[in-house]
């Protein structure tokens, strides 16, 4: 009874960062037989292990999944990795953030930047950045900074198209009115410009997210000492498919940990849109 | 633009002492590539008077109106206004991320910017409101917000760019009223631009029709104020109409004076 009441509550929570609004006047009967398929695929799995039909070198039971997270977690083993992880995401979008925004800023606020930077960039972005990971080992060697590098730069894109289409499509009309009544310059760009593109930064921020940590477990493979990735690799070097499912779980939750993260900021900061006021 | 301030001193001794106009406009020309917009025009609108200015879409109504709002640049021409000017577009232009008073009080200098911005939300009624965000406004109340934001940093000259186009006509009657009477209060000149002819007779000390690049009619209305589609308002409001090219007799005859709906059809085809 505990348990289906707290697995439907965990339900919902997924369900509204997934879909926001959806549910929010559905009753509990209609959110749990969304759920029957996948558990019942669960339970087939689990017997499937159990009965030998999938041997646990190609795919570990869901049990000893669960377990192996809980023993992993009890030793700090994976609290350890996940924060080397976390890092390297954490420096890289600092990284990339901050070089996409300033790109930005200087192509979208004056022509002269946007004759210099939107050519090079745009030539770039067309540049698959995984691809750049062996130019980035010969450049950087094979510890912190190619992962973070790769990470970064990946990042740098979407911040950089949003940001500046955001800033090239803030409303002329309320750029004139603002200069009608003696804003202009700093006070301008701080008080319409920005607030104006601040919606096209979010949407960037989140294309953002979902590519660090996509780049992330690319990056993670060049020859990781700690970190997900690490664990990983070592986890196919013993063919334990239960730290490998493990961490691909902990890859899925990280997404969508940034995900919410960024809608959460995007409530706060564009409380005055239409589509949150009703909400 | 020099400050009409100026030209008090300058005046010669034999002039009566009449103070110098909210604007003065000589012979100002503007194009845009070949086409001549506005053409050796020449404006003058006493301190508080009230102008409306018609004319068709394309007769430059709108240049004039920016250039007078220093929107666009006056090129070293003759263009004299004051300082103190404000204007309301055909939409209210709210910033949508500011709260109402916040958006009154855009490039406001001074202290208690706060006080002064909920003071005018208060005369156009809207005090209520000021901690809103402006999409939660019908369009007259943000079109109020918007004169409230034009009001607060006192103008001289207060210049309309048809600021009521986009309203249905009860909002737009009420407008009309509180335009008055906030004009009555703070006795700004006003220039308002508008296509409908009746909007400007019910409103204006004098109402000029733009045509040619130049000021090409000009009726003074002395009928009282509040003004009703009334007998006198006909014969001027039919003079206009010719004015702007169109005979409302040859469309649409006899017409029954209490008939005649409020806004003016004929005029309303010109704009489309």
């Amino acid at each position: 009874m505990f348990f289906s009441k707290s697995l439907e509550l965990l339900v919902t929570l997924v369900d509204t960062i997934r879909f926001p609004g959806t549910y929010s006047g559905v009753r509990w009967s209609s959110l749990g037989r969304r759920w029957i398929s996948p558990l019942l695929l669960l339970a087939l799995w689990e017997l499937g292990a159990r009965t030998g039909v999938i041997p646990s070198r190609v795919l570990a039971a869901p049990s000893s999944v669960a377990a192996t997270f809980w023993g992993m977690a009890a030793s700090g083993e994976l609290a350890g990795n996940l924060g080397v992880s976390f890092l390297r995401v954490a420096a890289g979008l600092a990284i990339g953030v901050g070089v996409g925004t300033a790109l930005a800023l200087t192509a979208g606020l004056s022509r002269i930047g946007e004759d210099a930077i939107d050519p090079p960039v745009q030539m770039l972005r067309t540049l698959p950045v995984l691809a750049l990971s062996p130019l980035f080992i010969v450049w950087f060697g094979i510890d912190e900074t190619p992962k973070v590098a790769l990470i970064a730069l990946a990042v740098t894109f979407p911040i950089y198209l949003n940001l500046f289409s955001g800033i090239r499509s803030v409303d002329p009309k309320l750029i004139e009115a603002a200069r009608s009544f003696g804003v202009g310059g700093f006070d301008l760009i701080r008080q319409v410009i920005l607030p104006g593109a601040l919606p096209s930064f979010l949407l960037g921020l989140r294309f953002a997210l979902a590519v660090a940590v996509l780049v992330l477990v690319v990056a993670e493979q060049i020859n990781a000492q700690a970190g997900l990735g690490y664990l990983i690799n070592n986890a196919r070097d013993f063919l334990r498919t239960d730290i490998i499912v493990v961490c691909l779980v902990i890859y899925a939750l990280l997404g969508l940990g940034a995900d919410a993260l960024v809608r959460a900021v995007e409530r706060r900061a564009l409380a005055w849109r239409p589509t949150f006021l009703k909400a | 633009m020099s400050s009409p301030a100026l030209c008090g001193a300058a005046l010669p001794s034999g002039l009566p002492n009449a103070p110098p106009p909210a604007v003065d406009v000589r012979g100002f020309n503007r194009r845009f590539g070949d086409v001549v917009v506005l053409s050796d025009l020449n404006l003058r609108i006493e301190q508080g008077e009230f102008v409306a200015l018609l004319g068709r879409s394309g007769s430059g109504k709108t240049t004039l109106l920016r250039t007078l709002a220093g929107l666009d640049p006056a090129e070293g021409q003759s263009v004299s206004t004051p300082s103190a000017r404000a204007v309301v577009f055909q939409e209210p232009r709210l910033l949508p991320w500011t709260r109402v008073w916040k958006n009154v009080t855009l490039g406001l200098e001074g202290g208690d910017a706060r006080g002064r911005a909920e003071a005018a939300l208060g005369e156009v009624g809207l005090e209520h409101r000021a901690k809103v965000w402006p999409s939660t406004l019908s369009g007259g109340e943000a079109q109020r917000v918007a004169l409230a934001r034009a009001l607060v940093r006192e103008p001289r000259l207060l210049l309309l760019d048809e600021p009521f186009a986009a309203l249905d006509a009860l909002t737009r009657i009420r407008m009309h009223e509180l335009v008055l009477s906030l004009w009555r209060r703070h006795a700004p000149a006003v220039l308002i631009v508008t296509h409908d002819v009746d909007e400007a007779i019910t409103l204006a000390d004098r109402v000029l029709v733009l045509d040619g690049g130049r000021i090409a009619a000009e009726e003074r209305i002395e009928l009282a104020r509040p003004r009703e589609v009334a007998a006198g308002f006909q014969a001027i409001r039919r003079r206009l109409l010719r004015a702007l090219g169109v005979d409302p007799r040859a469309e649409q005859e006899p017409r029954p004076e209490a008939a005649q709906p409020l806004v003016s059809f004929p005029v309303r085809e010109l704009q489309t």
